[in-house]
């Protein structure tokens, strides 16, 4: 595992023939925690989702360079087994499928080792102690009739289960009540526990930032990065908004 | 239940291994007054049966293929062999089926599921039972589970003749009066009063000689207030020729008693399917159908329940998985003919690779029947942009006082569904393949375990290769 842990270069991303990333430079170390900010529609989850592989983000140009090897040509299950980890801002339903069958069955593509049912349920109780969630949840059909923050706390238990090297949140806090947004932020910090492990948290709120060490904050505006600075800009954006990246001429996302 | 290794050990070359067609006895290919003559004979019949059949064939010269489904033009009834005989007597020792065949059964499960979790099973090879057997502790029940062509001979010859293709008139279509004509093989099933056979019995039917029919006819009678799960398999090798699949299954369900039947069929993909299937239930009676369609180039098959006595009850449940050069048209039909009467429908269809799957059901409710329920619901998944689903529901409601439902969703496979499992590390023929299984969950669940562990596995290896 290198110091250097992920390594963006000059990355251009387009979605269905639109160019959303124009050359996007980024570094994370083993252990940072990043937090990319931005108005809506600057590009914020389309970097997560070509970090992940989503095919349906075309690579354009530039480089992501993961523990030292181009990923770019790599599918999304291939990522996952080096390490990276998205939790959705829209996690899908899959009916039939139940999470705590999903969730062994994602740990054992992993660790290509079976896992002892008995400590499966074990270690799975560990984790939906610490995000509050009742154990029936492991029975039921993934994602499928729950509500938004029961939907954003089984990201993040998958997130604990399958314990990635790096984790992208993509508006893991978004429209989940004070309450939620607490015990989602105690199952980031059960994460980060492992120092070696690296955060991107992509939001646009600061709600779960405030229980987080924050290494590094960017600012994404019209699919470049336009300030990159400490935690200290979080409380800037805070105060003041996009306002002062924004071009008065800003094209229509 | 089975252990672990055996699922895994599973593949589709069990479904395909083929015995050289060389001991067993044939009758020229084709449909002739002769060769009807022949398979009367052959089989000792009585002489209603054989009246029956000459009957039957009459009518199937007389019919029109059906012009309303898939195409049936590659089945040419000249060339197919209507009765292959299996070079054994039947028995009710494994030990005395022959090696090769006794094998075929082996890899696919049946002794060991008979061992394990079964009433009693009886295995036919092309057109003739090779092996039937039930536990003794049913058989004091006075449950009887039998060939249909001992049953024609014995105790219950005047049952057999009372009920035999009484449900499913040879005049109904061109194949059900085919079936009348050849009819060969199949099981025959008494439930007495009252009784309720824990475990499932199961029949199993295998057809491995190429260009040839199967033909078996499955009669069940389940008497008042008894209960049985009866499970049918069917499977055959792949040949470059057609071969036809024209079996007849006769459901009586009495009054407050309760049928489930259960079938798994992986016909090989040069089969014509041509399948009919029927229950009659009577007041306070529940048939429940749980339905697999796998396999075969072309099916028709479309279970039909009768509720013909007050309060009686139907349930279907059924998946269909229509891969490539595969044309499957099923679903239900149902007549409410008295009141208070009840039908759920649930199923699931699946294409993927250019495969057609169509959905057709039929509900009559007659005016006799005020009070009825009807619910059917039938989603349909596509897993590319090639394959085709079709829904079909028919309605034909005849009283002011039923409570009809219906709802019908067809999608495509989710792209960003897809992408989401992946992201959790699972390849994506698995990750498509985790979410047909879940679509399938319906199904599934209604079948014993280690069934379902076989659709399961069925449905993988029909996702393996699919990725373009």
């Amino acid at each position: 595992m290198q110091e250097k842990l992920l390594q963006i270069n000059n990355l251009s991303v387009s979605v269905e023939d639109k160019k959303i990333l124009h050359g996007i430079d980024l570094e994370v170390n083993m252990g940072e925690t990043h937090v990319i900010m931005g108005p809506n529609g600057a590009g914020k989850s389309t970097l997560g989702n070509a970090l992940m592989g989503n095919p349906k983000y075309i690579v354009d140009g530039g480089d992501i360079i993961f523990d030292g090897e181009s990923i770019v040509s790599l599918s999304a299950d291939k990522r996952a087994a080096k390490g990276i980890y998205m939790s959705f801002q829209n996690p899908l339903e899959v009916p039939g499928v139940s999470l705590g069958n999903f969730i062994r069955s994602a740990m054992e593509h992993r660790t290509g080792k079976r896992i002892k049912l008995w400590d499966f349920k074990r270690e799975m109780k560990q984790a939906m102690d610490i995000l509050q969630m009742d154990e029936s949840y492991a029975e039921r059909d993934l994602n499928v009739g729950f509500s938004g923050g029961e939907k954003k706390k089984a990201e993040i238990l998958q997130l604990l289960m399958l314990k990635p090297t790096l984790a992208i949140l993509d508006e893991t806090d978004s429209g989940l009540d004070v309450d939620a947004v607490r015990t989602v932020s105690k199952g980031v910090e059960e994460f980060r526990k492992d120092k070696k492990r690296s955060l991107i948290i992509i939001t646009h709120s600061t709600r779960i930032l405030e229980s987080l060490n924050v290494d590094y904050t960017h600012i994404i505006v019209d699919g470049k990065i336009v300030e990159t600075g400490d935690a200290s800009l979080i409380e800037e954006i805070n105060a003041r908004g996009f306002e002062k990246y924004e071009q008065p001429d800003r094209r229509e996302q | 239940m089975r252990e672990k290794t055996y699922v895994e050990d599973v593949n589709r070359s069990i479904y395909d291994i083929k015995n050289e067609d060389k001991d067993s006895y044939k009758l020229e290919e084709g449909l002739t007054t002769k060769i009807v003559e022949q398979i009367s004979s052959e089989k000792n019949d009585p002489e209603w049966m054989r009246e029956f059949r000459l009957k039957s064939l009459e009518i199937y010269n007389k019919l029109q293929v059906p012009d309303w489904g898939p195409s049936i033009e590659g089945l040419n009834m000249d060339e197919i062999v209507t009765y292959v005989r299996p070079n054994t007597h039947m028995s009710a020792k494994w030990s005395e089926v022959p090696e090769e065949i006794k094998e075929t059964f082996e890899r696919l499960g049946i002794p060991k599921a008979e061992r394990e979790s079964l009433a009693g099973v009886g295995a036919q090879y092309d057109s003739e039972l090779v092996y039937h057997n039930v536990r003794e502790e049913v058989a004091a029940q006075g449950v009887i589970y039998t060939d249909l062509e001992s049953a024609l001979r014995g105790e219950y010859a005047e049952m057999i003749k009372e009920h035999f293709m009484k449900l499913v008139p040879p005049t109904d279509h061109k194949f059900a009066a085919l079936h009348g004509a050849v009819w060969s093989g199949g099981s025959f099933v008494y439930v007495p009063p009252g009784v309720s056979v824990e475990i499932p019995l199961q029949s199993y039917f295998r057809l491995n000689a190429p260009g040839a029919g199967q033909f078996e006819h499955t009669l069940i009678i389940v008497d008042e207030g008894a209960y049985l799960h009866f499970i049918e398999g069917c499977s055959a090798p792949k040949y470059n020729v057609a071969n036809l699949h024209a079996g007849c299954v006769e459901l009586f369900v009495g009054k407050n008693a309760k049928l489930r039947y259960s079938t798994i069929e992986n016909w090989s993909k040069n089969m014509y399917n041509l399948n009919t299937k029927r229950a009659k239930v009577e007041e306070g009676g529940t048939i429940e159908w749980v339905s697999g369609s796998f396999g075969s180039h072309v099916s028709y098959l479309y279970p039909m329940s009768v509720l013909n006595g007050k309060g009686a009850r139907s349930e279907f449940t059924g998946i269909t998985f229509a891969g490539k050069g595969q044309n499957l048209d099923t679903g239900t039909k149902v007549v409410h003919n008295a009141p208070e009467t009840t039908s759920f429908v649930n199923t699931r269809s699946i294409s993927k690779g250019g495969g057609i799957s169509t959905f057709r059901s039929s509900v009559v409710v007659t005016k006799n029947a005020p009070k009825s329920k009807s619910a059917v619901s039938c989603q349909s998944l596509m897993l590319d942009s090639e394959s085709r689903s079709d829904t079909i529901p028919a309605m034909d409601i005849r009283t002011q006082d039923a409570d009809i439902g219906h709802e019908a969703k067809i999608g495509r496979i989710s792209d960003e569904a897809v992408f989401y499992l992946m992201s959790r590390g699972i390849p994506e023929e698995d990750a498509k393949a985790l979410i047909v299984s879940g679509f399938a969950d319906n199904v599934s669940k209604e079948l014993p375990l280690e069934y379902a562990v076989e659709m399961n596995n069925l449905i993988r290896l029909e996702m393996i290769g699919s990725i373009g």
